[in-house]
């Protein structure tokens, strides 16, 4: 479904500032596949996603999702593929508008957007129904504006309005992190209810390793912009995060290791 | 007719004509949130070209009230265009280029000046710096030869319906699917990406229609003036600014957006109105671009103000309240759509409400 073949990626290339941020990234994802990503900070697990999305154009490496190269597609002409949840509740939703324009917005990803109106009458009863899955009672609030919403209720939306067209791939970029623990763990039940309901592969970052153990069927540990760690199944079931904090310190030892190597 | 009202019909009129040129400002500066400097160019530039457009055809067009009509109503066409054209070279250069708006505006407006000088001197094989609208005269001068209606109220009739007609088009232009995709790009730009908009084509569409707006304004102010010039657009950006933010203070950020456009008219009118009479009581015209300014600035600096000096005002009036052991009302939120403060107050209240939802 999706394939990442030998991906680089570094920032601020020729400056003081240089970051190797992927490092020769290879991950084959197969269809309906729900992957967590964990990792250290600066282990490019978010650089990850936004070259699948587009965001960064990699230096070498090719992106193929659902046998289409899209390795130079631009960010847009890509959407029509991806759906996106952000960090940042604020990023996912447009603030000013309500929350059945942002839908009809949604509703036409990877189409052509002309002179019909931006949101028609059969979508409202589309737009009703899916809003009531999310038992926040904003069916009855969809000429409010998103920006009086909670993150809470953004992030739903948003996770909405990435899975209202089904996307080949849908990418979590830690969309929980912001949120309290309670509404967290609702936006993320929410995920699972809508990924497994319509089958979507989904790729989710998460900085909390009971996530990434409890949900999707694969998890991989991301570090220095590679891959070091990769399970499914049931070896991925039979994790514990003692097990995944072992992982971490053997990949934080081994460079903990070379760094010595290297002064030695 | 008593001095005092001539000033005030005056005044409208300008608000009027100028209004067109806030409503195009209000395209690019609140809805693409792209601060567009173009405009002091592009509205010169539709003032030249319907300028130019009047003046030729007085070699090859009958003086009657018919061709002179029409021959003005082609030259606001195609200052329409020009304008178009001005917005898209300032979106090529922003989108495709990568230069800073502010940048991209003001290197489309510096080149404009030469353009517009060259407009002005066609037939002359030269540049010219200004130009009468020549012998067949203006839009509002034909429609007065065949209507006994003072000029002025031609003016006030053709003013409000092109104000009208220009707020009916972006009402429905707004509504539609390239519409809210234009207002999604200014709005968050982020996120218009991922639902798949264009947002390089939905930024150079609406300084497109920005500009053509602009230079619509420029060609009806040409008309009324009989006379147009390559300084006409000088502190027009200012001009459009100080409408929005007249027109955005004496509505709520809640009211429908063809109310919104309205605002801007009739903040254009009050700002107009009030000129005239600073003009009328004798204040030299180049103390007025001072004014305005200063205008502006406190006008942009009230959401600040608001927010610093609110708590301390609420303060005080807590304290006295409590001294005198009276129930106090608090004051509703401001509602004003610049203010974030609104924003997140309600979230606040929200999020309270969610929590107990989830």
């Amino acid at each position: 479904m999706l394939e990442l073949k030998g991906i680089h990626k570094t920032f601020n290339i020729g400056t003081v500032n240089e970051k190797k941020a992927l490092n020769d990234l290879n991950l084959k994802v197969e269809e309906g596949d729900f992957i967590t990503v964990i990792g250290g900070n600066g282990a490019g697990k978010s650089t990850m996603l936004n070259i699948i999305a587009g965001v960064f154009l990699p230096e070498e490496g090719d992106i193929v999702i659902d046998g289409v190269n899209v390795t130079r597609l631009a960010e847009h002409k890509r959407a029509s593929m991806i759906g996106r949840v952000f960090q940042d509740p604020m990023i996912g939703t447009a603030a000013n508008m309500n929350i059945e324009e942002n839908l009809a917005l949604a509703n036409r990803r990877g189409k052509i957007r002309g002179l019909g109106w931006g949101v028609k009458k059969g979508e409202r009863e589309l737009f009703r129904e899916k809003l009531k899955m999310l038992d926040l009672n904003l069916e009855d609030r969809m000429t409010t504006k998103v920006g009086l919403l909670s993150g809470g209720q953004r992030q739903a939306l948003t996770l909405l309005m990435a899975t209202l067209i089904k996307p080949k791939v849908l990418l979590l970029d830690e969309h929980t992190a912001a949120l309290d623990p309670k509404t967290a763990s609702k936006v993320l039940s929410l995920t699972e209810e809508i990924t497994s309901e319509q089958n979507i592969t989904t790729i989710m970052i998460t900085h909390n390793m009971k996530d990434a153990i409890r949900y999707g069927n694969r998890l991989i540990m991301m570090n220095n912009g590679s891959i070091i760690y990769d399970v499914k199944g049931e070896e991925k079931k039979n994790l514990t995060v003692k097990d995944l904090l072992l992982k971490f310190e053997q990949s934080s030892d081994g460079e903990f290791a070379n760094d010595r190597m290297l002064l030695t | 007719m008593d001095v005092f009202f001539s000033t005030f019909l005056t005044g409208a009129n300008q608000g009027l004509l100028w209004a067109v040129l806030a409503i195009g400002v209000y395209i690019s500066y609140r809805i693409l949130d792209f601060a567009d400097l173009t405009v002091e160019g592009s509205f010169a530039s539709g003032g030249a070209t319907a300028g130019i457009i009047m003046s030729l055809s007085k070699d090859f067009v009958a003086t009657g009230a018919a061709a002179g009509m029409f021959m003005s109503v082609i030259s606001i066409l195609c200052a329409i265009v020009v304008g178009g054209l001005a917005g898209l070279v300032t979106g090529l250069l922003n989108t495709k280029l990568k230069i800073a708006p502010i940048l991209a505006g003001i290197l489309t407006m510096t080149g404009l000046y030469s353009v517009n000088l060259m407009i002005m001197g066609i037939g002359t094989g030269g540049a010219k710096n200004n130009i009468a609208l020549g012998p067949i005269g203006t839009l509002f001068t034909k429609i007065g030869d065949v209507m006994p209606i003072p000029k002025n109220y031609i003016i006030l009739i053709i003013g409000i319906l092109t104000a009208a007609i220009v707020i009916a088009i972006l009402y429905w232009f707004f509504g539609t699917e390239v519409g809210s995709a234009m207002r999604a790009t200014g709005n968050n730009e982020k996120m218009a990406k991922a639902q798949g908009i264009n947002t390089q084509n939905s930024k150079i569409l609406g300084l497109v229609v920005s500009n053509a707006l602009v230079a619509l304004s420029g060609a009806l102010v040409a008309h009324q003036q009989s006379n147009a010039s390559v300084t006409m657009g000088v502190g027009a950006i200012v001009i459009g600014l100080a409408a929005i933010i007249i027109g955005e203070s004496i509505i709520s950020a809640k009211f429908p957006f063809w109310a919104r456009l309205a605002s801007i008219v009739i903040g254009s009118l009050i700002y107009r109105i009030i000129i005239s009479y600073i003009y009328l009581a004798g204040v030299d015209s180049e103390y007025v671009k001072l004014l305005t300014a200063i205008m502006v600035v406190v006008a942009l600096a009230i959401p600040l103000i608001k927010e610093k000096v609110g708590p301390i005002i609420k303060k005080k009036r807590e304290a006295k309240n409590k001294n005198s052991n009276t129930p106090s009302d608090s004051e509703p939120p401001a509602d004003n759509e610049t203010n974030e403060n609104t924003l997140a107050d309600n979230a606040e209240e929200t999020n309270v409400k969610s929590a107990k939802e989830v």
